[in-house]
């Protein structure tokens, strides 16, 4: 569709959440030919007309950590049924880990999931590149042609960078391009053979535990070394206290270091692990109360300024085995909204402006792209959420390819309703649309 | 629980008729043996009152007893074991079930075929019971959850292995005379062993006071939280214990550098004929082997007066022909056989 071919939308009455404005109020917002036009101003009818009612009208949510398995995985998910996915969850935008067979560390293969996302045509795709040549923690890879093909970040994710040497180079070539580097924080040698968070719940289980320390230790390293280097750090899927403390002391340095937080860890410990049920193996693992509690602090007080989901697919037939043999990773796409709205909004530890913040101009700004605001001229991605929809999960309606959700079967609040990216209606829960003629418009 | 005797012997050894145990198990709740954990205090001792019945008919000339008859127990072992799956096999055979053993290595299965569809194909094949060993902590659970048939865990990984440990409980008790108000010191690698385990919550649910013994490696701290003491150095807790259960060292951990040298965990923990003379007399020995002579306790300790080495194998039988007579209540009916 051609950008004049594009409809003008009118979504009337919803309470519209933008935090890049900080503007939180009821009204209309219109969009046309792909883009958010100046809100006050009178236009001509709309051809859709989308009663909001009710609904949170916000920027089109960002996923900064999703991984969508293509090429090499396809049997777990592709690059089209993720960002379909991501659109069933009311994310327009996802940044991809490059831990896929080949992996993104080449010119052509970041141009290769660029143009996988726009032959899907669902959420807008971004690739997150390799820091080293085939992610073996060895030399740099070619950042800058990474960049020249899409790439928008770095990571070794799933391998952390074990090497403070080459995490410093990074940290200081990145620099020219102004793209974060993310650490998948964790020191790999105390990890080995682990599945689970070490302590109390993997002594009683006899599985192999991953002490929180581990990611600690990295945290801190990675911190100083952003330090020195004063380049971008990203902490990738935080999990602990101590590491939460860590980043909140590095803030208060003067450090450009952000981190994420992941629904997993802001509502699951590794108590979980008692059902040995493999959909609570995830890597960071899930840990124990006082680090959940820490997390939802740091969310709190902004120490932690984006969430995103890890979304990890793995076809049935890997996950459904024993634990020592089930890969790590959980999916998340599809409840990242009602997890956030049960287990953050819900409770009062943020508010529904807050929450959105962490899910638009945070990962906007943190990935360097024009996305998660409403202000005029910008592209016309927009989520709308029924904060009051209770549903309950289940998996197998998933538009994901893969079906390892630990949320199955929970009663949540709020879901993405309807989901426009570049100004095209490309998800709806239905009923409401409504074409140019028989319309709810006032 | 009221769990009577599942033998009513009207006659004395030798008799031709032995009548099959005929108690009712309407108290007898499970399907499957997973763990000890899982278990109350009055399971337990039901178990237990069950394999003192069938010890004795082991000592009969005619051991079999018709309990299991057409049913079909299968050993599937993904993990080298002679003892437990002879012992499993014997015991399901003296209640006249018939046997099948399935042995692999959980690597070469990983390669092809999953655990599930391999345990589905074992029940298609009939399977009422499935002894299982996996070196993966709640393979056995994640078996319960997939098939008809009873699942009894023969060994997780390091989570647990139940009927070691109920055996381990009757060799005390038959000792003993009792289990509550014991003390009880387990020796060697804790934190990897499923023995441990499953001697833990069985001894803590019927009243035993526990001590670990071993280097901090194997034994963390935290085990407390068990309810357990932990101690270091075994020539200071010997003489508080009634019974000490020597676990095997797996001398992979030494060359992960879990402990310096095996020289130097046999210089503070084998018991020796020395550290005997640190102990009570009337200390009881157990290991639920294989054992390693000359590393965890020397010759003549093995072989010594204080030693029930022998008698756990000979408890081991019937503490399985208890649990496989137990479940049988619970297994479903076969429904593909008609006649």
């Amino acid at each position: 569709m051609g950008k004049l071919a594009l409809p003008t939308i009118q979504i009337a009455g919803g309470r519209i959440i933008d935090p890049s404005r900080d503007s939180d109020e009821i009204g209309d917002l219109w969009i046309s030919r792909g883009h958010i036009l100046p809100t006050g101003a009178s236009y001509e009818e709309a051809e859709i007309v989308i009663d909001a009612r009710g609904l949170i009208v916000c920027p089109g949510l960002i996923d900064v950590h999703v991984h969508l398995r293509e090429p090499g995985n396809e049997e777990d998910e592709t690059i089209a049924t993720g960002a379909a996915a991501a659109l069933a969850g009311g994310v327009t935008s996802v940044a991809c880990m490059p831990n896929t067979i080949p992996p993104i560390d080449s010119q052509a293969a970041a141009e290769f999931v660029v143009l996988q996302g726009q032959r899907a045509r669902q959420a807008n795709v971004y690739p997150v590149g390799a820091v080293s040549k085939g992610r073996k923690g060895e030399e740099l890879a070619s950042l800058g042609q990474l960049v020249a093909g899409g790439a928008v970040a770095f990571t070794d994710d799933g391998a952390p960078v074990a090497s403070a040497a080459l995490m410093r180079r990074a940290l200081e070539y990145s620099k020219m391009f102004d793209r974060v580097i993310m650490q998948h924080c964790q020191v790999p040698e105390l990890t080995v053979g682990g599945v689970m968070n070490e302590g109390f719940e993997s002594m009683r289980l006899g599985l192999a535990g991953m002490p929180d320390a581990a990611e600690d230790i990295m945290v801190a390293r990675d911190i100083r070394l952003a330090e020195i280097t004063r380049g971008r750090l990203h902490i990738q899927h935080i999990s602990t206290a101590r590491s939460v403390e860590l980043v909140r002391e590095g803030k208060r340095r003067g450090v450009k270091v952000t981190a994420e937080a992941c629904p997993h860890h802001f509502t699951l410990t590794d108590e979980r692990l008692r059902t040995f049920d493999s959909n609570y193996k995830m890597n960071p693992p899930l840990r124990t109360w006082s680090d959940v509690e820490a997390v939802i602090g740091g969310l709190k007080d902004g120490t932690i300024e984006i969430l995103a989901t890890d979304h990890a697919p793995h076809a049935p037939e890997k996950k459904m085995r024993e634990l020592d043999l089930a890969p790590f990773g959980v999916i998340g796409l599809e409840t990242l909204v009602p997890i956030v709205a049960t287990y953050l909004v819900d409770p009062g530890h943020l508010s529904w402006p807050e929450a959105i913040r962490k899910l638009t101009i945070n990962p906007a700004q943190l990935l360097g792209i024009p996305k998660g605001t409403l202000k005029p001229g910008a592209d016309a991605d927009v989520t709308l959420i029924d904060p009051t929809a209770r549903w309950t999960i289940d998996p197998s309606r998933f538009r994901s390819r893969s079906r390892n959700c630990p949320f199955a079967g929970w009663e949540v609040r709020g879901r993405a309703h309807t989901v426009i990216v570049c100004g095209e209606v490309r998800y709806t829960l239905g009923g409401i649309v409504q074409q140019a003629g028989a319309l709810v418009a006032s | 629980m009221t769990i009577a005797s599942p033998t009513s012997p009207s006659s004395g050894s030798g008799t031709a008729s032995v009548a099959a145990p005929t108690s009712p198990l309407s108290s007898w709740t499970r399907k499957h043996l997973l763990g000890l954990e899982d278990l109350s205090a009055a399971e337990i001792m039901a178990i237990l009152e069950t394999a003192q019945s069938f010890a004795e008919i082991s000592t009969r000339s005619r051991k079999k007893v018709p309990a299991l008859q057409g049913r079909i127990v299968f050993n599937l072992f993904f993990e080298n074991s002679t003892r437990t799956r002879t012992s499993f096999s014997l015991a399901a055979k003296r209640l006249s079930a018939d046997t099948q053993d399935f042995s692999t290595s959980a690597s070469s299965l990983s390669k092809g075929e999953t655990f599930i569809d391999t345990a589905k194909n074992i029940e298609a094949m009939g399977a009422d019971v499935m002894v299982v060993r996996h070196p993966t902590p709640g393979a056995p659970h994640l078996l319960a959850q997939h098939v008809k048939a009873s699942v009894i865990n023969a060994g997780d990984g390091a989570h647990e292995h139940p009927t070691q440990g109920l055996l381990d409980l009757m060799t005390i008790r038959k000792a003993k005379g009792r289990i509550e108000g014991l003390t009880v010191g387990l020796l060697g690698d804790i934190v990897h062993s499923r023995v441990a385990r499953s001697n833990i919550w069985g001894l803590t649910k019927l009243g035993a006071h526990i001590i670990l013994c071993g280097p901090p490696t194997l034994v963390p701290r935290s085990m407390e939280r068990l309810g357990c003491e932990v101690a270091n150095r075994l020539d200071d807790i010997l003489p508080r214990c009634d019974v000490v259960n020597v676990l095997r060292i797996q001398f992979e951990r030494q060359q992960v550098g879990l402990f310096p040298s095996v020289g130097e965990y046999s210089h503070f923990y084998m018991m020796t004929e020395e550290r005997i003379r640190l102990a009570r007399p009337d200390l009881l020995l157990l290991a639920p082997g294989p054992i390693n002579r000359g590393v965890e306790l020397t010759p003549e300790v093995a072989d010594g007066r204080h030693s029930a080495i022998l008698d756990q194998v000979t408890n081991g039988l019937a503490v399985r022909m208890a649990v496989l007579y137990l479940l049988s209540g619970k297994m479903e009916a076969r429904t593909t056989q008609t006649n």
